[in-house]
């Protein structure tokens, strides 16, 4: 499979994710600044966390015009699989490729720590690898991920299954002390209407390797791939 | 021409650090402080005579850049 990794000025997961994609899961990785054109022959994007441009205006709202976002968009349209991380689901929700916007944590902290996520819709190219229900522990990491938008657009999202992962308590309850920043109905993810395009608050790169001591946001690459008809290269890291 | 633009949170929408402030203005003995509303302000020059055309040019900036309309509201004077 062949993954494009957007770099923007401030992006700090970029290299976290290309070693998941490269050398964790033996596919083949382009890195992309965002002053570039989006390369040929890419089967997924990814927009990597971090802090684009200083977080200066809004989270996202600044990267969302870097000249490589118009081939984002484009490739996005075309319905092939982009999936933004943290700032980079900031981005896509900025650029208007998922519906909503972020606002400051609840309790106005840059939250750390690990979370529990539950699938909400294991039947999409992100989560084919999961179970419905499933619970995985990911870690998050940011100061903006209360997720908001009105009420007549989040109906529409539910009702269309685009939730795709909520807060929840480590046996799966989705309760509002699982909800570490005050998103609306505990979202975590969510995906566009076509189901091409994943933003989530939690970072699968961070959890998904057996030396981190948690493998559960491998299952979010795996599912990838598997939507490519692919599986995991032997490891580059094996025996090492 | 400047514009002086402010950009606010649309009522009812919740702001952490308004809420915040309020406790902190609380606490300091005022009291009588409530709904308190933290906003950004912005000064641009725009390079434009026409009065309209500049109105217009800000209105703009402001959709496109300056403002997320889901969660925002803005206001600008030009002088």
């Amino acid at each position: 499979m062949n993954i494009g990794v957007v770099v923007f000025p401030g992006s700090n997961c970029d290299h976290d994710c290309e070693y998941i994609f490269k050398d964790v899961l033996g596919q083949s990785v382009k890195m992309i600044w965002h002053k570039d054109t989006l390369p040929a022959g890419l089967d997924a994007v990814v927009l990597p966390g971090g802090f684009s441009y200083g977080d200066y205006l809004r989270t996202g709202a600044i990267a969302r015009f870097s000249p490589v976002m118009g081939g984002v968009k484009e490739f996005a349209r075309e319905g092939r699989l982009v999936i933004g991380i943290c700032n980079g689901f900031q981005i896509l929700l900025e650029a208007g490729l998922l519906p909503g916007v972020m606002l400051r944590n609840t309790s106005l902290n840059f939250i750390c720590k690990d979370v529990y996520v539950k699938v909400e819709n294991a039947a999409t190219r992100f989560t084919n690898r999961c179970e419905s229900g499933q619970v995985l522990k990911i870690p998050i990491a940011h100061a903006d991920g209360n997720y908001y938008t009105d009420p007549v657009t989040l109906a529409g999202v539910k009702a269309n299954a685009q939730v795709i992962f909520r807060y929840c308590t480590a046996d799966g309850k989705v309760t509002a002390e699982a909800n570490p920043n005050g998103s609306l109905d505990n979202i975590a993810g969510i995906m566009n209407a076509d189901g091409n395009v994943l933003g989530m608050m939690p970072h699968p790169e961070r959890s998904a390797e057996t030396v981190l001591g948690n493998e559960d946001g491998r299952l979010i690459f795996l599912s990838m791939l598997s939507a490519f008809g692919k599986s995991e290269q032997q490891s580059r890291l094996v025996g090492v | 021409m400047k514009a002086k633009i402010h950009v606010t949170l649309k009522q009812g929408i919740l702001d952490p650090q308004g809420k915040a402030i309020e406790h902190a203005l609380d606490s300091l003995g005022f009291q009588n402080a409530g709904n308190v509303r933290v906003g950004k302000y912005m000064e641009v020059d725009v390079n434009e005579t026409d009065r309209a055309k500049a109105d217009a040019q800000v209105k703009q900036m402001c959709e496109k850049l300056l403002a997320n309309t889901v969660i925002e509201e803005y206001r600008y004077e030009l002088g």
